[in-house]
């Protein structure tokens, strides 16, 4: 009980005196709250990269690419396997009794950013006729789908949001022929949203591609029935393809650029946190210094050390987490339900919102504490040594 | 008259790199309970140390220091801390108050490390401010007080836990001979009426006739006048 009251009492004394060392102490709040805006700015990149590319995936789609291509880009498929494909048992059929399928191939074209006026690369994917009905959360929001065999396209919402010149009604060049925007779509925020689509034709022929695509989908009668595809297509020696279900697939690709920038962001992250560190370090000794005869007044009194310690770690946890509480405010403001574009697979962009959760300010307010933590530490055990003759010092 | 502290054979030197300074050496003093003493000297002459080693703030090189039979030269830190709190009252030059705390807590910081309760704690407040005439002054801060009226919130302070012994070093440096005189009186008061012993140290000829006994230190050695 004495003890706790020595602590509450000094404790008091301490924090009532923070605003004579205000400035010191608001530099080691601002470092702290830079640093954990920009962990958490980089966390919550990645945590909006996620979440869009989670949310896209319907798991009675399969998709299907040459084995070993990974990605979209890198994988051919020819207008003969996917008619072997369409024979394949556990697929749809509709009710002419042809199978629900979609070649589909992806060539990338130009855009200009809406922020920035400059060049970036956007996908152009050709769909088959069954294409828009392999997609589920599919809505058109303005205009209509495109007609097969034509030069129309309908463009993602996302899209329209972060590039110019593609709004409802526009002629727009890309590659060898001029487009027309009929359509725009939503999807639920996935992927797609940053894609223009095509008819199938005729982006092959108006890019050369001749009769080769690069996905097929296809609609499952069940989740359970990729298994079916899987061995019918091992079973098939011309076809060396892999089977995904649409939502593994994305889950696979998120997976990758996630770590890229989650491990971009944690070190640079705490090498600011080192430097913020030595702030706090520096913050507190000159705290320690100046509360010197204070503290050794009350040494004089009866009070040990150990009050003193914890007063001064508490001291320095509080200004961490000021600093933490601030840094994670300051990203909220600035970044939450922002949406941004960054370099996606295959040099496309993504369109994606930053999001923010609990789970990651968790970890920002941690990060900061454990800076204050450590700024306190060494201070602290400073503070409990002061030689109590120091008391008669002047000033 | 018992005695209530005393040195025996009291020596205090300082390490300076190859160089020892010896501030004082062989020195015998005991101080009876009830006296107030006095302790004048040049600057540099060792009365802020010899005062140090009295109060357990510090140690001395060599020789015995007992207080009321126990030996302090042989406590640890934390029994000193204890001793310290149970039985001497400090009183600074600067007053030493923390600015962030009003007069009545900065008076009761030395209960806090006591087993009183809250509301015993608040009354022996208002009784050591009432003391030293501040009673009305209680929710003050020490930036709103006047020097003299500072030193006499650390007077209450120093009184507040009942120490047997009061320790001033230069208690009246820093203040007008008027209010100077008030504080002394007060000192002056608190010995004869309540029975504690006080040992000041003082440049001020004026401060030292309020003692009943002066000591001068020179050159390590004690030269005593009795007060007129
Ligand atoms: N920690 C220390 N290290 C080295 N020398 C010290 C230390 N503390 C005090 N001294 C020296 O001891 C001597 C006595 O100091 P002290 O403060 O006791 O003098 P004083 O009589 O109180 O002087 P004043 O009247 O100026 O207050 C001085 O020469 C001082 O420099
Ligand atoms: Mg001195």
């Amino acid at each position: 009980m004495r003890i706790l009251n020595q602590i509450i009492a000094v404790c008091s004394i301490n924090l009532k005196s923070l605003p004579q060392r205000f400035w010191l102490s608001f530099s080691t709040v601002v470092a702290v709250a830079m640093v954990v805006t920009v962990l958490l700015g980089f966390l919550a990149l990645a945590a909006g990269f996620k979440r869009t590319l989670d949310g896209t995936g319907s798991d009675t789609i399969a998709i299907l690419l040459r084995d070993g291509s990974q990605q979209e880009v890198n994988s051919v498929v020819m207008l003969d396997q996917i008619r072997l494909i369409g024979e394949a048992p556990g697929i749809v059929r509709k009710p002419d009794g042809n199978p629900l399928i979609s070649g589909e191939l992806y060539v990338i074209v130009d855009g200009v950013k809406r922020s920035t006026g400059l060049k970036a690369n956007l996908p152009l994917r050709g769909i088959g006729k069954d294409g828009a009905a392999l997609r589920d959360d599919l809505t058109i929001t303005q205009g209509r789908m495109f007609e097969p065999g034509s030069n129309e396209i309908v463009v993602g919402e996302g899209l329209v949001r972060e590039f110019a010149g593609f709004d409802l009604g526009s002629e727009v060049r890309l590659g060898t022929g001029t487009w027309k925007v009929v359509g725009v779509f939503s999807m639920k925020g996935s992927v797609f949203e940053s894609e223009l689509w095509g008819d199938a034709a005729v982006v092959q022929s108006l890019f050369r591609r001749g009769s080769s695509f690069q996905t097929v989908r296809v609609r499952l009668e069940s989740p359970e029935a990729i298994d079916q595809l899987r061995d019918y297509v091992a079973g098939e020696p011309r076809l060396k393809l892999e089977v995904f279900s649409e939502k593994g697939y994305f889950a696979g690709q998120s997976s990758n650029t996630v770590k890229l920038i989650q491990n971009a962001g944690w070190p640079l992250a705490i090498a600011m946190a080192l430097g913020a560190l030595a702030g706090a370090l520096n913050t507190m000794y000159s705290s320690v210094a100046s509360r010197a005869r204070e503290i050794a007044t009350l040494r004089c009194l009866g009070f040990g050390g150990f009050p003193s310690f914890v007063a001064t770690l508490l001291e320095s946890l509080v200004l961490a987490g000021i600093g933490g509480v601030i840094g994670s405010m300051g990203i909220f403001l600035f970044f939450d339900g922002f949406s941004t574009s960054t370099l996606g697979q295959g040099f496309t962009q993504i369109v994606f919102s930053v999001s923010l959760t609990p789970a990651l300010v968790k970890q920002g307010i941690i990060l900061a504490l454990l800076v204050g933590l450590i700024g306190g530490f060494f201070p602290a055990l400073r503070a409990a040594r002061v030689p109590i003759v120091t008391a008669y010092s002047q000033g | 008259m018992t005695a209530l502290i005393s040195i025996q054979g009291g020596a205090k030197r300082f390490v300076k790199g190859r160089e020892t300074i010896t501030i004082f050496d062989h020195l015998d003093m005991t101080i009876e309970a009830g006296d107030f003493i006095a302790i004048m000297g040049p600057s540099g002459s060792g009365k802020t140390t010899l005062l140090n080693l009295l109060g357990g703030i510090d140690r001395a090189t060599a020789g015995s220091i007992t207080f009321a039979g126990q030996r302090l030269d042989q406590m640890s830190e934390g029994q000193l801390s204890a001793w310290r709190a149970a039985n001497v009252g400090f009183i600074f030059q600067f007053y030493n108050l923390m600015p962030a705390l009003n007069a009545a807590r900065n008076v009761e910081l030395p209960l806090l490390l006591t087993s009183l309760g809250g509301g015993e704690r608040k009354r022996r407040v208002e009784t050591a401010l009432q003391i030293v005439g501040l009673a009305e002054r209680a929710k003050h801060f020490p930036r709103e007080m006047s020097g003299g009226q500072q030193q006499r919130v650390a007077i209450a302070r120093a009184i507040v836990a009942d120490p047997k012994m009061l320790l001033c070093d230069e208690p009246t440096g820093d203040l007008d001979r008027k209010t100077a005189d008030e504080i002394l009186s007060m000192l002056q008061l608190l010995n004869k009426e309540m029975g504690k012993t006080i040992i000041m140290v003082t440049h001020d000829p004026e401060a030292a006739r309020y003692a009943n006994r002066v000591l001068h230190l020179d050159k390590g050695r004690f030269v005593e006048q009795v007060a007129a």
